[in-house]
């Protein structure tokens, strides 16, 4: 009994711990941000790796999940003849809930678990010992661009989801299946709000960008400096970023739309 | 007492440093000499890479002080450790050279760091480094298209880019060929003494370190088992000393890993 009680002490001393140096890195490597000289074009080379060489792989997942919610949509509503109605759903559906929430697990794959990779890589062959002793810290050179390129490219990205899953419900919707073109898009304008749900996903995507960019770096900082280190770091950022981007989800759409 | 004034680079005292019970380094004092080249030798995992971090202060001690050109490293501020950094070249045993970087980038990275210098001057310095180690011709490569040593020399050149007052060599001969290694003990005599360096080698080829280095401190079992210039060691009496000068398989510094009595362990019990 007693050893059950220290068992469980030591797990949670231990996840306190990883809370305690994660927040560390976080607050280090954010506190100073390096001159604009410096700092600026390491940026620009991190939004494009991570940002736009992700657009593929969102913008042909947003086609096929907006294509799938028109039809999966028009075979429910037709029913009630209200095939009308599939503009606003599919909008609504994507906005509020599959753009942010799909375009952060595909990030989390896809740049997340490079993101993890690539620094435990510099880590495992003392690229990051390497530059400290050069008098640069990594946290400012190598952790601080990743993390700030994370937060900026993963809203964009989502809102390029949500864009694309309209045209592609469209395309099902209208040019498919027959729905009239006008009340697709007059719909949607008289259902979707701005300020409640296009606002609310942004704020979505933009803290799900922040979540899975520091849990990335994090885990690529952390990790040890062995290949199965590495591997571990990778496996962990693409499991934990996905757990967490689906709870963090439910509390900000209980919060968000959860006032009845 | 004036600690900068003093003919000892680095002075290291009472230095205590254990990872979790394993205790590295117990009470150790070593004093690294200005303008000289210092070995420190030992068997393999015995901390050799970890003196060398200590001294960076990658790592914090227990307790003792180590002393930098007067600055005590463990109690220096963040930032004051960054700038005592960038005092001090360390050579990788890997490199450690930046790959997404050439060649020439890698050799210019710490001076477009730490100097407001144009272009056309930071051009002219990577050149006259890399012109150093012989590698002027190899500044357009990618890290991952040169061989071992060629790395090693360009991480050498990275080193004193800066023109450091010390230069930290972690492991500089393993797995070179010879006349790789041969290039690299010359190179690092002849940069020590041209440009006025303090070196510190560490190594485990003893004929290697005992060539070029003008002291040596043989480390093992967390202590400094023998100190003093090369020809001295090969006559002493210390039996340490003379198993690891010999390169002999056992003796004081044992051939087992610490471990249990060896009948206990086959007979007894497994739970």
């Amino acid at each position: 009994m007693i050893s059950f009680f220290r068992r469980l002490g030591q797990t949670g001393l231990s996840i306190l711990e990883v809370f305690g140096r994660s927040g560390l890195i976080l607050v280090q490597s954010l506190i100073v941000w390096p001159s604009i000289r410096g700092g600026v074009p390491l940026l620009i080379q991190q939004l494009y790796s991570i940002g736009v060489l992700s657009l593929v792989i969102v913008v042909v997942s947003g086609l096929f999940i907006g294509m799938v919610l028109g039809l999966q949509g028009y075979t429910i509503l037709v029913a009630y003849g209200s095939e009308s109605a599939i503009g606003q759903m599919v909008a609504l559906t994507l906005v509020r809930e599959l753009g942010p929430v799909v375009t952060g697990l595909l990030f989390a794959g896809r740049a997340g678990s490079a993101l993890a990779a690539e620094i435990g890589l510099m880590k495992a062959t003392e690229q990051l010992s390497g530059m400290e002793m050069i008098g640069v810290d990594p946290l400012h050179r190598i952790v601080a661009p990743r993390l700030l390129a994370g937060f900026i490219s993963l809203p964009l990205l989502a809102m390029i989801f949500s864009a694309v899953g309209v045209w592609g419900g469209y395309l099902v919707g209208v040019d498919w299946l027959g729905v009239y073109e006008g009340s697709y898009w007059g719909n949607m304008q008289d259902a979707v709000s701005f300020s409640d749900d296009v606002v609310n996903g942004i704020i979505k995507s933009v803290v799900f960008g922040f979540v899975v960019s520091w849990i990335a770096v994090f885990q690529g900082y952390d990790c040890m400096p062995t290949s199965e280190g590495i591997g571990q770091a990778t496996t962990k950022t693409v499991v934990y970023s996905s757990l967490a981007v689906l709870g963090v989800d439910f509390i900000l759409t209980a919060v968000m739309f959860g006032s009845f | 007492m004036n600690l900068a004034a003093s003919d000892n680079y680095i002075e290291i005292r009472n230095l205590r440093f254990s990872r979790g019970d394993r205790v590295i380094y117990d009470d150790i004092n070593l004093d690294i000499p200005r303008g000289k080249v210092t070995a420190i030798m030992g068997p393999s995992g015995t901390g050799k890479t970890t003196l060398l971090k200590l001294i960076g202060g990658q790592l914090c001690p227990d307790r003792g002080a180590i002393i930098v050109d007067g600055e005590n490293i463990p109690e220096l501020s963040r930032s004051e450790l960054f700038n005592a950094r960038s005092k001090m070249g360390m050579l990788f045993q890997s490199g450690a050279l930046f790959t997404d970087l050439t060649v020439f980038d890698n050799v210019a990275f710490p001076l477009r760091v730490h100097t407001k210098l144009s272009e056309v001057m930071i051009r002219d310095l990577v050149l006259m480094k890399l012109h150093a180690v012989g590698l002027r011709g190899a500044r357009g490569l990618m890290p991952n298209e040169l061989s071992g040593g060629m790395a090693r020399r360009v991480a050498l050149a990275r080193a004193i880019a800066l023109d450091p007052k010390i230069v930290m060599y972690d492991e500089p001969f393993t797995g070179q060929d010879p006349i790789a290694m041969g290039v690299l003990v010359q190179l690092i005599r002849l940069i020590n003494d041209a440009l006025g360096l303090t070196s510190i080698v560490v190594s485990h080829d003893v004929q290697e370190a005992a060539s070029i280095a003008d002291y040596i401190y043989i480390v093992a079992n967390a202590r400094v088992i023998g100190q003093g210039a090369p020809q001295e060691l090969m006559r002493s009496q210390s039996p340490m000393v003379q198993q690891f000068m010999q390169g002999m398989p056992d003796g004081p510094v044992p051939f087992h890993f610490p471990v249990q009595n060896y009948q206990d362990d086959l007979l007894g019990d497994l739970s």
